[in-house]
């Protein structure tokens, strides 16, 4: 089973994003599980989203307290709540900034990770320049299929697709998709050096 | 219009009888043109509400459930769902194992009427039935009170649902306790008459039949049972309207108002003359109608009959606060124009 | 068909296929989405002969599918918590009336304090209304659920409460075989009601019955009950035939058979303690888990046959009887007392307000009620500090303020969480 956690902001599409990934799962034939941890509907309130993957039924109901993969929409949090606690030693680290890990003063948890496992991702930017709003999740989801291979691109796409149709749909897999490469040149550069 | 008067001719069984056609042709029913005769005075009536029920002698509410359920069902050739609120006429008409009601009938509870109406009136729909219509009934404390939120909600919808609250103006069945159609002064046993200020303290006036007018719903009307003919026309052109209306019938309680059983409908009728109860139609948020007071009286005249105003002229005087329910039976005249300006002067 | 779909969405599909004809909203956490769904598929057009209503109180809601159902139309509403409480005089009445009204309970606490959060105490506030009770382990058998319980409640005459975890699983989105049209019409015939009101067959429903009958009206309704009993498992094997898998019934047992110590408990907890009992299992501990679905009617006869061979029952439930303990722990002794060796019942409450039950804690707590048992409720991850102190603090001063805020001024001040 793989365990995604994500941390942002009411208004961010956190939740959406979780179920977003659901679905591409879902599309791979795979079972999963997504849900919020819930708090009064509020914009800018801290928000944590779940989602689970596995090749059989899901049957645990706890939040997911050791992540395979922390997806962290916005930095701020990092003062608010404890976002790493549980991250495990071999997960994964994708947060939404155009700043690098020491300038975020997380460079040590980044390190503590096998190594091309974080990242940093300006979903932000991406989202403005494609949708034209700063709605960071799908470009997020393409940086995750790159980040972990867990889910396939095309997989994603279909979810953000179902989720968003039309042109709006068409602008956040274009986000998406150069999410993914900018993680994936990220990646490139840190395996050559 | 001056009221017809027939004798027997002199020398016809030798007796002088008087009929005294008063405004309700409740005496004498037979003398009017087949038209304009009560449903009740039909020996096809449908006796929706029959007899053997545990009523009070002199039950206003009985009376004008009577009158007022089967003129529904003339009006709807006995296509009736009839949703009881609980209170004297759900207890009275339905005494284990016995019921009197002879059509479709259902006690909801205490505060939702209004609410199980409308879902009877959706089954309707759904199945396809739209010649069923439904009636919601309950006394004032179930109407005013305890069932105003499932009133409003079924207002605001426009469910087609005609609501009837028999106004007695306290809980009766309970053993005659203060509802919000408690007039002021008026004694109960919530509100007794003790202390500085006897009986109710209470009654700035929530008419809930202007309340009704403010849903801008399609028919609202107040009846009484000194005017019963009134109250069948108001309830069969009720029945000819589709959505949510509401009719509210002044229904003298002996018990309650400690008045003499056989005094019902003449208390019912100095409540329309001194102006206290004002009779009236209206459509759509507009009042449209008002029935003029033939003779008004003062309200001392109304209250005198009633031993639960008893406490307003012991020892000899008169409470002042006798002229404040004169002056809301002023500003009813006023209001509604019950008063003919010229009759007056006249 | 096979769907990624939220929770409260594959309902919505589900009991619209049971072609309900009078549905009445009223909305509040957790379950609006489910009544939000509903309207859609009703204004959207795919749901046809229905009524939707919007009410203006939970009471006026199951009173309007009291007034739809006592017309003959199959009626559906849906509340928590204190909805459920503001339409407690309807929900006797429903089930005194004997009228077959479906509800969806997103079971949710019960204030106060207010909290919008997961846990039982408002199904509990309700199990003596006379109200069939299932409980849906998974969405899927929240889903299955429903369509048993239209014809659970149409061939009883009862209501029945359908009780789905709010948020944990209403709002979680997981993987759903919806079934088709033709299946649940092949299942769920159409409404023939015992009692009706019909103009052309005038009856009087909901009359008074004073001492010289009123035993004998519930004595009927527990004896209805009863019958439950039988009928429950009868239709959940209907429905395995029809859509092709197990759902519903009295209650299932989980590696249960050769266990020394039993779990006991309702709802969506029970996954989280099926992982739990893997990994016990693989370290030789021989743990098993009931899982409850029907709790009204309580399966006193098929809960004893699958307890009979423990030592240990655990009760883990997610609601407290203030003052006496947990309700379920006290049902299952019921069906313990008149066994030969009676195992040792442990009542534990848990995830009272939505707090998460971890398979941490499970773990503690399973190793605990063999090793140290406890005596009465145990409270699990109860921050005893926390408790001491505002104990404390209320011998100190007579005006010792609200409890509630108290506690929630000792979090913040130490910055940490109340469960540790």
């Amino acid at each position: 089973m793989f365990q995604v956690r994500i941390h942002g902001r009411g208004g961010q599409g956190v939740v959406t994003g979780a179920e977003m990934l659901s679905v591409a799962a879902f599309f791979e034939g795979r079972h999963a599980q997504a849900f919020p941890s819930f708090g009064s509907e509020r914009t800018g309130a801290p928000v944590v989203a779940f989602c689970r993957i596995a090749d059989k039924e899901i049957r645990l109901r706890e939040p997911i307290l050791e992540p395979d993969c922390l997806i962290v929409q916005d930095p701020t949090l990092f003062k608010v709540i404890d976002v790493f606690g549980g991250l495990r030693g071999d997960g994964y680290l994708l947060i939404n900034t155009n700043k690098t890990f020491s300038e975020l003063h997380i460079r040590e948890i980044a390190e503590r990770l096998p190594k091309g496992h974080a990242v940093i991702v300006p979903a932000t930017e991406f989202a403005l320049k494609h949708i034209g709003r700063p709605v960071p999740n799908a470009a997020l989801l393409g940086a995750f299929a790159a980040l972990t291979q867990f889910v396939r691109l095309d997989s994603v796409e279909r979810a953000i697709e179902e989720a968003f149709p039309g042109k709006i749909g068409a602008a956040n897999i274009a986000a998406a998709r150069e999410a993914r490469e900018f993680v994936l040149m990220q990646q490139h550069a840190e395996s050559a050096a | 219009m001056t009221p017809p008067v027939a004798t027997l001719a002199p020398g016809e069984a030798g007796q002088k009888l008087k009929y005294y056609q008063k405004g309700t042709f409740t005496v004498g029913n037979r003398l009017v043109a087949e038209e304009e005769r009560t449903v009740q005075a039909s020996q096809a009536r449908s006796n929706a509400l029959t007899c053997g029920h545990r009523a009070c002698q002199g039950c206003g509410e009985a009376l004008g459930a009577r009158y007022a359920i089967d003129a529904a069902m003339r009006a709807t050739n006995n296509n009736l769902i009839a949703v009881n609120a609980t209170g004297c006429l759900e207890v009275f008409t339905t005494p284990y194992p016995e019921t009197s009601w002879q059509l479709p009938w259902l006690h909801s509870l205490f505060g939702n009427a209004a609410a199980v109406a409308t879902g009877v009136a959706a089954a309707m729909r759904v199945k396809k039935r739209p010649a069923v219509r439904v009636i919601a009934q309950g006394g004032d404390g179930g109407t005013t009170d305890i069932g105003f939120q499932c009133l409003s909600g079924m207002f605001e919808r426009n469910d087609d649902v005609l609501y009837i609250c028999y106004d007695n103006e306290g809980y009766m069945n309970t053993g005659v306790q203060r509802s919000s159609a408690t007039p002021p002064t008026a004694r109960t046993a919530t509100t007794p008459s003790l202390g500085p200020e006897p009986g109710n303290v209470f009654g700035t006036g929530k008419s809930v039949p202007k309340i009704a007018v403010a849903h801008n719903i399609p028919y609202v009307a107040t009846a009484t049972v000194a005017d019963l003919h009134d109250l069948e026309r108001k309830v069969t052109k009720a029945m000819s309207i589709r959505g949510a209306r509401y009719i509210q019938i002044n229904v003298p309680c002996p018990l309650g108002w400690g008045s003499a059983s056989h005094d019902t409908i003449r208390i019912a009728q100095l409540a329309v003359e001194c102006g206290l109860y004002p009779i009236f139609e209206a459509e759509h948020g507009k009042v449209t109608q008002a029935r003029k007071i033939r003779r008004q009286v003062p309200v001392r005249d109304y209250l005198k009959l009633q031993r639960r105003f008893a406490h307003l002229f012991k020892g000899g005087h008169e409470d002042p606060r006798i002229a404040r329910l004169q002056a809301i039976c002023d500003a009813n005249i006023a209001e509604y124009g019950l008063v003919d300006m010229t009759a007056k002067d006249a | 068909m096979l769907k990624q779909i939220e929770g409260s969405h594959a309902m919505a599909e589900a009991i619209a296929m049971c072609r309900p004809e009078v549905i009445c909203a009223y909305p509040i956490t957790p379950q609006t989405h489910i009544v939000e769904g509903l309207g859609e598929l009703v204004k959207g057009g795919s749901l046809v002969n229905c009524e939707y209503i919007n009410v203006e109180s939970e009471f006026a809601a199951l009173s309007v599918a009291i007034g739809a159902s006592a017309a003959g139309a199959r009626a559906y509403t849906a509340t928590a918590s204190q909805g459920l409480l503001f339409m407690a005089e309807a929900v006797y009445n429903a089930s005194g009336l004997g009228l077959p009204i479906v509800m969806t309970l997103g079971n949710r606490a019960i204030g106060a304090p207010i909290n919008i959060w997961n846990d039982h105490s408002d199904a509990m506030s309700m199990r003596d209304a006379g109200w069939l009770q299932l409980s849906a382990e998974t969405n899927q058998e929240a889903v299955d659920l429903h369509i048993q319980a239209f014809k659970l409640a149409e061939e009883l005459s009862m209501p029945v409460m359908v009780c789905v975890d709010g948020f944990i699983l209403t709002h979680a989105m997981e993987r759903i075989d919806i079934p088709g049209q033709e299946q649940v019409d092949a299942y769920l015939p159409p409404y023939d009601p015992v009692q009706v009101l019909d103009p052309s067959e005038p009856a009087s429903i909901g009359a008074m019955v004073g001492p010289e009958a009123f035993t004998e009206v519930r004595f009927l309704a527990h004896y209805k009950q009863t019958l439950a009993l039988k009928l429950i498992p009868e239709f959940s094997d209907e429905f395995r035939k029809t859509f092709g898998r197990e759902s519903g019934g009295l209650l299932r047992t989980y590696r249960a058979e050769d266990a020394d110590m039993v779990v006991v408990a309702m709802g969506s907890v029970c996954g989280t303690i099926k992982d739990t009992i893997d990994e016990m299992r693989e370290d030789g501990i021989r743990i098993g888990l009931v899982i409850i679905v029907s709790f009204r009617p309580f399966p006193v006869d098929a809960l004893r046959n699958a307890l009979a061979g423990a030592n240990d029952v655990v009760v883990v439930e997610k609601s407290i009887a203030v003052g006496m303990g947990g309700q379920l722990a006290n049902n299952v002794d019921v069906a313990l007392r008149n066994l030969p060796r009676p195992p040792r019942l442990h009542s534990s409450v848990a995830g009272l307000g939505g707090r998460a039950i971890t398979r941490v804690s499970l773990h503690h707590l399973f190793r605990q009620a063999s090793v140290q048992p406890w005596e009465g409720t145990n409270f699990l991850d109860l921050n005893e500090r926390v408790v001491g102190r505002e104990i404390h603090r209320t011998r100190k001063t007579r005006r010792s303020g609200p409890t509630a805020e108290n506690i929630l001024r000792q979090m913040a001040e130490s910055g940490r969480p109340a469960a540790e």
